[in-house]
C-alpha cells in the first residue's frame, strides 16, 4: 500500500484499469520484443534503410487496403512482401547499390501511396485517413488485433531464431559463410521475409515512426554495449520494452499535465527515450574506447 | 495548361528539377539515398513546428533539415551512416507528431506538405526556392573536385589532404538546403524520388561525371514536366506521376545496361571465335 501511494504521482488515476492502456502495453511489449530480436540483425547487416523503407512502403499497402475496404494489416503484409521481393531482385551486393535499390522501390511505392491516399480522401471524404495510416496510434487498437499480431510476431522471431547460426555468420562475413557452405542468398531472403513481417506488423500496430525507432534504436544501442549477438538481442528487446512502456505511461500521464489537457503523442515519448538511450551509450562507450586507444598509443610509444 | 497560376508551377518545378538533378548525381554516387529520404521527410516536422509558432514554413524546413544533417554527421561513424540516419529521421518525425498534436492544422495541408502542391505555388514562394536552389548548385560546383574525389576514393582523397569528414558534412548540408527549397513545392516525399531516380538512370548511360550530371538534369526535367502535364490533364496527384516516372527511368537505365553488357559479351565471344578460327 505504501509503495502504491508513493507511485501515485507517477501513475495517474485509472492507468491500470483502462482497456486501451492494457492493449497498448501488451501490443507495445510484443512489438518491442520482436523488433529488438529482428532489429539486431538489421543493424549488423547494415539494412536500416530497408527496415525503415518497408515501414513507409507498408503505408502504401495500408492505404490501398483502405481503398478496397480490407483490413490495413493485410495491405501492409502483402505490399511489404512484394517490396522485399523486388528489392532482393534488383538489389546489388554492395551496400551502396542496395541502398539505391531500396530508394527506387521506396520512391515508386510513395508515388502509389500519394495516389491511393488521394483516392481514399476523394471517395470516402475522410481526410483523417492520411494521418491515421501514416502515423498510426497505439491507443486506438482493437483487441481483436492482439492474437494476429502475436502470431505474426512469433513467426518473425521463429524464422530468425531458426536461422540463427547461419544468419550470424553470413551477417558478419558473407564470404566466409559461403566457403563454409551456408546458402548466403537463401538465408538473406529468409531474413528479409522475417524483417518485412516484423516491420509490417509493427507499422500497422504502432505507426511507421515507432516501427523504425524500435527496430533500429534499441538494437544499435545494444550492439554498442556487447559484441555477442544473443546478448545484444536480449538487451535490445529489454530496452525496447522499457522505452515503449515508459512512453505509454508518460503519454497517459500527459493528459493531466498543465496547462492544456490534450495529451502528448506516444510516438514522441518512445522515440525520445530510444534516441536518448543511444546517445548516452554512444557518448560513454565512445569516450571509453577513445581513452583506451590513447592509453594503448602511449604504451606503444 | 500554360496560363496564370500554371506558369508558377512550371517555373518552380523546373528549378527543383535542375537542383535535384545536380545534387542527386552526388547523392547516388555517394550512396546517400537514406539521407536524401530522411532529411526531407524529417524536415516535414519543421514545417509543422513553424506553423505552430507562426513562422515561415521555409524557415522551419531549413532549420530542421540542417539539424538533421548535423545529427547524421555527428552520430554517424566513418562510412556508416545508416543507424544515425534512422535515428535522426525518427527523432524528427517524433517531434513532428508532437507538433501536429498541438496544432489545429487540417489534414489536407499535411498531405500537401508530404506529397507536394506544385499546382498551387505562389509567386512569393518562387524567389526563396530559386535563391536556395542556386546556392546548392553553387556549393556543388565550388566543391566539385574534392567532393568527387572523396565520393569515389575516400582513402586517396584523405592522402591528398581532402578532409573527408568535412566533405561529408558539407554534402549533407547541401541536401538539407535543397530540401528546404523543394519541399514546399514538390513535397517531402517527391524530392526524394527526384534525387534518386533520374541520376541513377543517367549513370547507367554514361560513365563521364559531367555528362551524367547533364543527363540527370535532363531526365529530371522530363520527369517533372511530364508529371505536371499528366497531373493537369488527369487531375490525379503529381506525386504519383513523379514517383512512377522516376522508377521507370531507372528501370530503363538498368535495362540499357543489361542489353549493352549482353551485346558486348556476345561480340566479345565473336572476337574470340574469330581469333580461334584464324
Amino acid at each position: 500500500m505504501t509503495a502504491l501511494s508513493l507511485l501515485a504521482p507517477v501513475f495517474e488515476p485509472g492507468f491500470f484499469s483502462s482497456p486501451p492502456v492494457d492493449i497498448a502495453l501488451i501490443v507495445g511489449g510484443v512489438v518491442a520484443v520482436v523488433s529488438g530480436v529482428v532489429g539486431t540483425f538489421t543493424v549488423m547487416r547494415g539494412q536500416s534503410f530497408a527496415g525503415h523503407a518497408l515501414a513507409d512502403i507498408g503505408t502504401t499497402g495500408g492505404s490501398g487496403a483502405f481503398l478496397v475496404g480490407a483490413s490495413p494489416l493485410y495491405g501492409f503484409v502483402v505490399m511489404n512482401v512484394i517490396a522485399a521481393g523486388v528489392m532482393e531482385l534488383i538489389g546489388i551486393r554492395r551496400p551502396r547499390g542496395r541502398d539505391l535499390a531500396t530508394g527506387i522501390v521506396l520512391g515508386a511505392a510513395l508515388g502509389l501511396a500519394a495516389l491511393f491516399l488521394y483516392l481514399d480522401t476523394t471517395t470516402s471524404s475522410t481526410t483523417g485517413a492520411t494521418i491515421n495510416v501514416l502515423f498510426g496510434s497505439i491507443f486506438t487498437l482493437a483487441s481483436s488485433m492482439v492474437p494476429v499480431i502475436a502470431i505474426l510476431g512469433a513467426l518473425a522471431v521463429g524464422t530468425v531464431l531458426l536461422c540463427f547460426r547461419p544468419l550470424v555468420l553470413s551477417s558478419l562475413s558473407p564470404d566466409l559463410a559461403a566457403t563454409r557452405g551456408v546458402p548466403v542468398r537463401l538465408v538473406g531472403m529468409a531474413y528479409f521475409t522475417a524483417l518485412s513481417l516484423a516491420v509490417s506488423l509493427s507499422a500497422v500496430a504502432i505507426g511507421a515512426i515507432l516501427s523504425t525507432a524500435l527496430l533500429i534504436g534499441p538494437a544499435a544501442t545494444a550492439l554498442r554495449l556487447t559484441k555477442r549477438t544473443g546478448t545484444a538481442m536480449v538487451i535490445a528487446a529489454t530496452l525496447g520494452v522499457v522505452a515503449t512502456w515508459t512512453g505509454v505511461l508518460l503519454a497517459y500521464d500527459s493528459y493531466y499535465w498543465q496547462p492544456s489537457h490534450h495529451g502528448w503523442p506516444v510516438s514522441f515519448f518512445v522515440v525520445a527515450l530510444v534516441f536518448v538511450f543511444y546517445v548516452v551509450v554512444e557518448l560513454s562507450v565512445g569516450r571509453r574506447s577513445n581513452r583506451r586507444r590513447s592509453v594503448a598509443g602511449a604504451g606503444t610509444a | 495548361m500554360f496560363s496564370g497560376f500554371m506558369i508558377n508551377a512550371w517555373e518552380a518545378a523546373t528549378i527543383v528539377a535542375v537542383v535535384a538533378g545536380i545534387v542527386g548525381f552526388f547523392t547516388v554516387l555517394r550512396g546517400s539515398a537514406f539521407a536524401a529520404h530522411a532529411l526531407p521527410n524529417g524536415a516535414f516536422a519543421g514545417a509543422a513546428g513553424a506553423s505552430l509558432l507562426g513562422v515561415n514554413v521555409i524557415v522551419g524546413l531549413g532549420v530542421f533539415a540542417l539539424l538533421g544533417a548535423l545529427t547524421i554527421a555527428g552520430l554517424g561513424r566513418r562510412a556508416r551512416h545508416d543507424v544515425a540516419t534512422a535515428l535522426a529521421i525518427v527523432m524528427m518525425l517524433g517531434l513532428g507528431s508532437l507538433f501536429l498534436s498541438m496544432t489545429t492544422e487540417y489534414a489536407p495541408q499535411i498531405y500537401s506538405l508530404l506529397f507536394g502542391e506544385v499546382l498551387g505555388v505562389s509567386t512569393g514562394e518562387l524567389l526563396p526556392t530559386a535563391v536556395i536552389g542556386a546556392l546548392c548548385v553553387a556549393v556543388i560546383f565550388v566543391l566539385y573536385r574534392p567532393l568527387m574525389l572523396s565520393s569515389v576514393m575516400p582513402d586517396a582523397a584523405e592522402a591528398r589532404g581532402v578532409k573527408v569528414k568535412q566533405m561529408d558534412l558539407a554534402f549533407l548540408i547541401v541536401i538539407a538546403l535543397a530540401t528546404a527549397a523543394a519541399v514546399p513545392v514538390v513535397g517531402s516525399l517527391l524530392i526524394f524520388s527526384l534525387l534518386i531516380g533520374p541520376p541513377a538512370a543517367a549513370r547507367s548511360f554514361t560513365d563521364k561525371p559531367l555528362h551524367a550530371m547533364g543527363l540527370s538534369v535532363a531526365v529530371a526535367l522530363a520527369t517533372v514536366w511530364t508529371a505536371i502535364a499528366l497531373s493537369y490533364l488527369s487531375n490525379l496527384p503529381i506525386g504519383f506521376f513523379v514517383g512512377t516516372i522516376s522508377a521507370c527511368s531507372y528501370a530503363a537505365g538498368r535495362g540499357w545496361m543489361a542489353w549493352r553488357r549482353a551485346r558486348t559479351s556476345s561480340s566479345g565471344s565473336a572476337v574470340v571465335t574469330n581469333l580461334v578460327q584464324t
